[in-house]
């Protein structure tokens, strides 16, 4: 940064440049103590209401307990449910963009639709899932159909990650392969697949990051409902449970039981920040191979 | 992975046995009949995978528009869309969304006015002033602030703000626009940030050293040169803004208060998103059409943002 000596810049520049500097300061101030006060707040006001028979009982009036463990386990339900139809499609998707599609219009198309997809707003999808999901295709308000919602939701977290990894994979490797002899679908699955998991596997991750953070979707797709399910009860259609999100949202708002709001969301809080760190070691990871 | 490594391993190797014995082996395999069907098969089954997004925008748009629509038709639409009286549960239910339209559009713009001057100072200062790892640590904390789930800024603000609301200007109640705006301002923060931050970083460093090199202070050609030059991603970074808050939800149903009244900064109000998550459960009939009609509203709200960033923004970023 060399600049020109102070002394030789006018006076009204100086007060310009002044202002601009101490503003920018201010803001810069501003995040730093709404970031740490936030966080902050969070971890004081709900750690010390994490503790293990929150974690593992569910709320019932009758034995007057409180606990999370049906929604920790709706969460994770969930997550992998939505996992097993995104990934396929996802990459199957970002596959065929760059793999397969030779005609612009048709990839221009994709784009624009799953560039659609990733600007919709949390509500809408809750709507358009219980129309869709919950009634249309008569799933009722269950996790799996909450888990379809989020599958379209998640869609673009896919097919971009995925499609970034496959556009680092050297064209060389392509070459390779087929220069020994093997067919297309022979090249992806063991030479371009295997090089690009990286990023699919990054895909997965903001993906359930985007999972574990959403309510307003989940709200009249997977319900309300704090009962333990079993993993095969999960993939069953009427089952509903509320996630972690949409019981914070239960408690503070319906019940006024933030001692329990705030433990969730310092849980939320954590899990975002390991979401996000995993995130960023498999795309150092990649960046640095690349 | 294991063919590329048997591919070098053939390659290098002296004994060319092996190569030989690698192609043969492709090759008898891509002589197969059944290959050639698989081959087409899966061709298939990628298009299918990329056709299926569209097919979930049309379902979507779809669905919202069969059941929006009805309500509209038999409400008005004007009368809809600019009627200033939402009573739905009423003897003589009146379904007039202005109130929430005007909601949505004020704790946008509020939340927009707020987010912007600050996130994109405190980007220019990462972006161009700051220490590198002053600037990792604050880039990954804002990162972090992006991924908080919202209704745990609903939480906050309902804890934090909405008192401290209340008793800074002395109101009965604290969860009004104003709460949800800054609610809404803090949540839009990270998307601008990081966005204009990244803008800010693509400025090539040429710009830069020339105005350096004709006088200016590095304060000033960071903002007469470099803001200019990145101004299209930052215009992205504001649209994008736009979109987070005009469809954000829970935390502002925490905050709002959510009474179906014209907007004013000390009022509770109620906007388009929630106006929607908060009779849901409980609607049918009508009232549940004209739910769906205001989602459908809300819906072509999002689609004209889609299409400004889509086409405007990005053709300009070819364009140059």
């Amino acid at each position: 940064m060399k600049t020109i000596p102070h002394e030789k810049i006018a006076a009204s520049r100086k007060i310009k440049i002044g202002i601009l500097n101490v503003l920018m300061r201010l803001s810069f101030l501003l995040i730093l103590a709404l970031l740490t006060g936030m966080i902050g707040y969070i971890l004081i006001r709900g750690l010390p209401h994490v503790t293990w028979s929150l974690l593992s009982q569910k709320p019932s009036l009758l034995h007057d307990t409180d606990g999370i463990l049906p929604n920790i386990l709706n969460t994770i339900y969930i997550i992998l449910i939505t996992l097993i139809f995104v990934l396929p499609l996802g990459v199957g998707t970002a596959i065929y963009l760059n793999e397969y599609a030779t005609k612009e219009k048709i990839v221009n198309v994709i784009e624009f639709a799953t560039e659609t997809l990733a600007g919709i707003p949390s509500i809408i999808y809750g709507l358009a899932g219980m129309l869709i999901f919950v009634q249309f295709f008569n799933l009722k308000t269950s996790i799996l159909a909450g888990a379809l919602t989020l599958v379209i939701m998640t869609l673009p977290t896919i097919i971009r990650t995925t499609q970034e990894s496959l556009k680092t994979v050297p064209d060389s490797y392509r070459e390779g392969s087929l220069a020994l002899g093997a067919g297309k679908w022979h090249m992806i699955r063991t030479v371009v697949l295997p090089s690009s998991i990286d990023g699919i596997m990054t895909g997965c991750i903001l993906s359930i990051g985007r999972i574990v953070g959403e309510s307003a979707a989940l709200l009249f797709t997977a319900g309300m409902a704090n009962n333990i399910l079993n993993t095969g009860q999960a993939f069953l259609p009427g089952n509903a449970g509320s996630t972690l999100t949409v019981a914070l949202y239960m408690y503070a708002k319906e019940r006024g039981e933030f001692d329990i709001a705030f433990a969730i969301a310092a849980i939320l809080l954590i899990l975002t920040l390991i979401i996000n760190m995993s995130a960023k070691a498999v795309a150092g990871g990649m960046r640095g191979r690349a | 992975m294991d063919i590329l490594q048997a591919k070098d391993r053939g390659v290098n190797s002296r004994d060319s046995s092996a190569a030989v014995h690698l192609s043969a082996k492709f090759h008898t395999f891509e002589g197969r009949k059944s290959n050639k069907a698989r081959e087409k098969a899966m061709t298939g089954v990628f298009l299918i995978c990329g056709l299926i997004s569209i097919a979930f925008v049309i379902a979507i748009s779809g669905f919202l528009i069969i059941s929006g629509l009805p309500a509209i038709g038999q409400i008005g639409f004007s009368e809809f869309m600019f009627g200033t009286k939402w009573a739905s549960t009423a003897a003589t239910p009146s379904y007039g969304i202005l109130p929430f339209i005007l909601t949505s559009i004020y704790g946008t713009a509020g939340a927009i006015l707020i987010a912007v001057p600050v996130g994109l100072l405190c980007a220019v200062y990462l972006a161009k002033f700051a220490g590198r790892n002053v600037a990792v640590v604050i880039r990954s904390s804002v990162e972090l602030l992006a991924g908080i789930p919202s209704v745990v800024y609903g939480l906050v603000g309902m804890i934090v703000i909405v008192p401290f609301v209340r008793k800074a200007f002395s109101l009965p109640d604290g969860a009004n626009l104003f709460s949800a705006i800054l609610v809404l301002s803090v949540m839009v923060l990270p998307t601008v940030i990081s966005q204009s931050e990244t803008a800010l970083l693509a400025v090539p460093e040429e710009y830069e050293e020339a105005s350096l090199s004709l006088g200016a202070t590095w304060t000033e050609t960071v903002f007469k040169v470099s803001v200019p030059a990145a101004k299209s991603g930052i215009a992205s970074a504001v649209v994008l803004g736009v979109g987070r808050a005009i469809g954000e939800a829970m935390a502002v149903m925490m905050v709002s208060g959510n009474v179906a009244n014209m907007p004013g900064l000390f009022r509770s109000v109620r906007f388009l998103t929630t106006a929607v998550a908060s009779e849901m459960s409980y609607s049918s009939g009508l009232q549940k059409q004209a739910l769906f009609s205001i989602a459908l509203i809300l819906f072509v709200f999002i689609m004209i943002i889609t299409l400004l960033l889509n086409f405007v923004f990005k053709k300009k970023e070819k364009a140059s």
